[in-house]
């Protein structure tokens, strides 16, 4: 009757099948992820040279560079940030100081960013091209490009900063209430520098979705590949160059390969960087209490 | 005294504005879909959308049920498979996993979510697209499509389950453990139960990505306006069409453009709601 | 204590239900002395930090246990070591040796589950798994081979009825176990382990997360199991341990290491303990 040194086979067979099944499609999704990396590795790093990152493209990007791309890249994502962060980080503010979480203005609000999160990127594209490009007559330029990635990145904005702020210990409020502190000298003073960490890593993450994204702005920064005189000049961002070279252009593979490598690189860098504030606010927060 | 009741108030309403703008985009992009639409909508019934004779928009043909097949087959397809891989590779790296691979193997997730769609695209279109002609011409094809939306979906559905399946208790594993449940009987009979609200929402967000897709799939899947017969056909989808039209459509065929941006857009609307309602529920 | 104790067992057993405990099957519990657990020199560590030292103790079966002493001198700890779920901590080391029925659990070759399935276990915290009131005792029922719907089906009738909630549940056996009261989620737990037919029941407070009426419940159901069971029990509640347990083992903390200070019978420790420490606690002068 008590015998634990008893092995139950059907058990012990199912918990091998089960762990072998597993582990096999484990190895599958690693090693089709590590050619999928090691392709773009060994395609790019040939072509890579800091020519290639300074020169502009020639012969429809056959040739030359990416110096042009990478500046149109740069102010398409300028643009965004600079209408996006304000908004966003008020939005956010408002959201979890200055009304409660039940109030109807306050669900109105983030139910409106909840939809505006699920938008698939082509959708912000025909939006940005009816409203920016036509309605406001800012044609296919970096400006119109810029302020339809503003709207796609306002959701995730508002969602870390607002989540960096409630992370903020009640205690600072209460005490801050005590000592007679406004409550706009609490946020400004005590509430935003100690989310800030958060805020950081919201606005690395939306700075990655950002130079991602290839849909939303087909039809409103347009893709013209010359430096960029203006925020009025269209402009081509590097995940579109890449779509061009590779679907438009042949024998373009070779530059698509290292623009891939450099957006592949880029964003990498990004998720990191924003990984290691949000881990590193988590650790501090531990070590706290 | 007032002057800090003065800037609170001030402050207040600078705060008020900005979330106001926020909500209102939102607004603003229905506004301008339905706009941009009504030269269509208004006109036809939209039965015709459906029942027309096929996709010829420059004369006046507008049967989007292709596409939406397109679209449906390829998420569908794409999900079948990342829902199996996902979900192993999350239970590999809570449960299976020997300790010295779980952090290599999860940054490698990590890293994978964080890949543009138009990279996985472009692979997609070197690497894969070639191979699957070998077997069978012309390689841009539905198959084609579902593999790549595979692996833009498979971080997603990983990185949620991970984080349902972390969000167990460890009162159940461990009243699991002392009933002498083996590890598979403890997954599939108290942990998946507790997690599979987490889950399912997980997979419903990928879903929705999955459906909305648009870089990656029109690089892959040949874009051929048809309801394809077998996985080797092309396909276009919804999103594709979009983006492949958009640069030279005039008039009425804009608008339906912008009618089939509607439908994307209510489709995975839809996804999202049912999203959030499931992750509400807990333990039920 | 221990007269009294064989006693409610007798008169519990007056009442003719079929399926609540029945007469004593091995004579009154305690009278012979026979080693089920024999533990030797068991010392535990939580990643380099001793929590268990050098604790050597035997449980006899068929009796109530009493585990007793302050918070954090491992009495949980050493609960845990029994049925070897310091497997599942990470950075947990054991040492020493564990028996039961004279066969050592930390050999390699002993199958856990099967040792799990004989060594029962109730925690705290009441914690039915979040399925159906029944699924939760099929579930491991199934596990563990018996997968007869009509054996399935009358042991769980059965254990229901051993733990009185059969009564209460049996219109809503497929309702979530959750929506179940604190009271009513640890007797399902305590149900859920006996249907597997355990010999020995772990129990970690199990009262504790309990107001007292439902702790009473729980406690009466305890004393019954007395004698079909071998029972260890961790409790704060002294007063319990007097009034349910056959032995007690005393635990205390010495240099930041939970040790053994005392073991005897439960009316000793409590009336006449050897060690000033006991008899210090016992008396509510320290811990």
């Amino acid at each position: 009757m008590f015998d634990v040194f008893a092995i139950n086979r059907w058990q012990y067979y199912r918990e091998l099948l089960v762990q072998l099944i597993i582990y096999i499609l484990v190895l599958l999704v690693s090693a089709v992820f590590i050619w999928l990396l090691f392709d773009l590795t060994r395609g790019g790093l040939a072509h890579l040279s800091w020519e290639f990152l300074t020169e502009s493209p020639r012969d429809a990007g056959r040739a030359g560079g990416i110096g042009s791309i990478l500046v149109s890249t740069l102010l398409i994502l300028l643009v965004a940030l600079f209408v996006a962060v304000p908004l966003a980080w008020t939005t956010a503010a408002l959201l979890s100081e200055f009304v409660p979480t039940t109030s109807q203005f306050g669900m109105t609000v983030r139910f409106s960013l909840q939809v505006l999160a699920g938008v698939p990127s082509i959708v912000f594209g025909l939006f940005g091209n009816a409203f920016f490009s036509i309605y406001l007559g800012l044609g296919f330029s970096i400006l119109s490009g810029g302020l339809t990635l503003a709207c796609m990145l306002l959701p995730i904005l508002v969602s870390t900063a607002e989540a960096g702020l409630r992370a903020v210990p009640q205690s600072y409020r209460l005490s801050a209430a005590a000592l007679g502190l406004s409550r706009t000298a609490t946020l400004f003073q005590l509430l935003l520098p100690a989310a800030a960490p958060t805020l950081a890593a919201g606005l690395l993450l939306g700075i990655g979705r950002a130079v991602a994204e290839t849909a939303a702005l087909l039809f409103t920064s347009g893709y013209v590949d010359r430096m960029p005189g203006s925020l009025l000049d269209s402009g081509r961002a590097l995940a579109l160059h890449i779509f061009d070279l590779s679907m438009n252009v042949p024998g373009g593979d070779t530059p698509a390969y290292a623009s891939a490598l450099v957006l592949v690189v880029l964003l990498l860098s990004i998720n990191i960087m924003a990984m290691k504030l949000a881990y590193g606010l988590q650790r501090k927060r531990i070590m706290s209490v | 005294m007032f002057h800090s009741v003065l800037t609170d108030t001030l402050v207040r309403w600078i705060l008020r504005a900005g979330a106001v703008i926020s909500a209102l985009v939102m607004l603003l992009i229905l506004i301008f879909l339905l706009i941009e639409s009504w030269p269509v909508l208004g006109q036809i019934t939209p039965t015709r959308f459906f029942t027309d004779a096929s996709w010829h928009p420059l004369e006046g043909a507008y049967n989007l049920m292709p596409m939406l097949s397109g679209t449906l087959l390829a998420s569908v397809g794409a999900l079948l498979l990342a829902i199996p891989l996902g979900i192993a590779s999350a239970l590999f790296i809570i449960f299976y996993a020997p300790a010295f691979f779980v952090l290599p193997y999860q940054r490698l997730i990590e890293l994978l979510a964080g890949i543009p769609s138009v990279v996985f695209g472009f692979w997609g279109l070197t690497t894969l697209v070639p191979l699957i002609n070998q077997f069978h011409p012309p390689g841009a094809s539905l198959l084609a499509a579902i593999l790549v939306l595979t692996l833009m979906i498979l971080p997603t559905i990983t990185l949620t389950t991970h984080s349902a399946l972390k969000a167990v208790p460890d009162e159940f594993l461990h009243g699991a453990a002392a009933l002498g449940l083996s590890r598979w009987g403890m997954i599939y009979g108290v942990v998946f139960p507790a997690a599979h609200a987490g889950i399912v929402a997980g997979i419903i967000l990928a879903a929705g990505r999955a459906i909305g897709e648009t870089m990656a799939v029109l690089m892959v899947a040949g874009n051929v306006v048809q309801h394809p017969q077998g996985l080797f056909d092309p396909i276009r989808t919804l999103a594709a069409n979009i983006a492949l039209e958009m640069a030279y459509a005039m008039d009425d065929h804009r608008a339906v453009l912008f009618v089939s941006g509607l439908l994307l857009m209510i489709l995975v609307m839809m996804l999202s709601a049912m999203a959030g309602k499931i992750g509400k529920h807990k333990y039920v | 204590m221990n007269p009294d104790q064989g006693k409610a067992v007798q008169t519990d057993c007056e009442c003719d239900d079929a399926y609540t405990l029945g007469p004593l099957q091995m004579g009154p519990p305690c009278c012979d002395p026979e080693p089920v657990i024999q533990v030797e020199d068991l010392s535990l560590q939580y990643s380099g930090k001793t929590a268990l030292q050098k604790v050597t103790l035997d449980i006899y079966r068929g009796c109530i246990t009493a585990l007793i002493g302050p918070s954090g001198c491992g009495k949980t700890s050493f609960l845990s070591a029994i049925n070897r779920l310091t497997d599942l901590i990470p950075a947990c080391q054991v040492d020493g040796r564990i028996r039961v029925d004279g066969r050592d659990i930390y050999d390699s070759a002993c199958n856990v589950q099967a040792l799990r399935r004989q060594i029962g276990m109730v925690f705290q915290k009441p914690a039915p798994f979040p399925l159906s009131i029944r699924r939760n005792i099929t579930l491991p029922l199934r596990e563990h081979g018996i997968t007869q719907r009509l054996t399935v089906e009358s042991i769980t009738e059965q254990v229901l009825r051993d733990v009185g909630l059969w009564n209460e549940v049996c219109d809503r056996m497929d309702t979530a176990a959750l929506s179940l009261s604190g009271g009513q989620q640890q007797r399902l737990c305590i149900a859920r382990a006996l249907a597997l037919s355990p010999q020995i029941l772990l129990m970690d407070e199990p009262c504790s997360a309990l107001d007292p009426i439902a702790s009473g419940v729980v406690e009466d159901l305890i004393s019954r199991l007395s004698g079909h069971y071998t029972i260890v029990i961790v409790t704060h509640n002294l007063a319990q341990a007097r009034r349910i347990a056959n032995y007690a083992a005393f635990f205390w903390v010495k240099e930041r290491a939970g040790q053994l200070v005392e073991f005897g019978h439960c009316r000793d420790i409590f009336e006449s303990p050897t060690h000033e420490l006991t008899a210090a606690y016992v008396n509510g002068i320290r811990g």
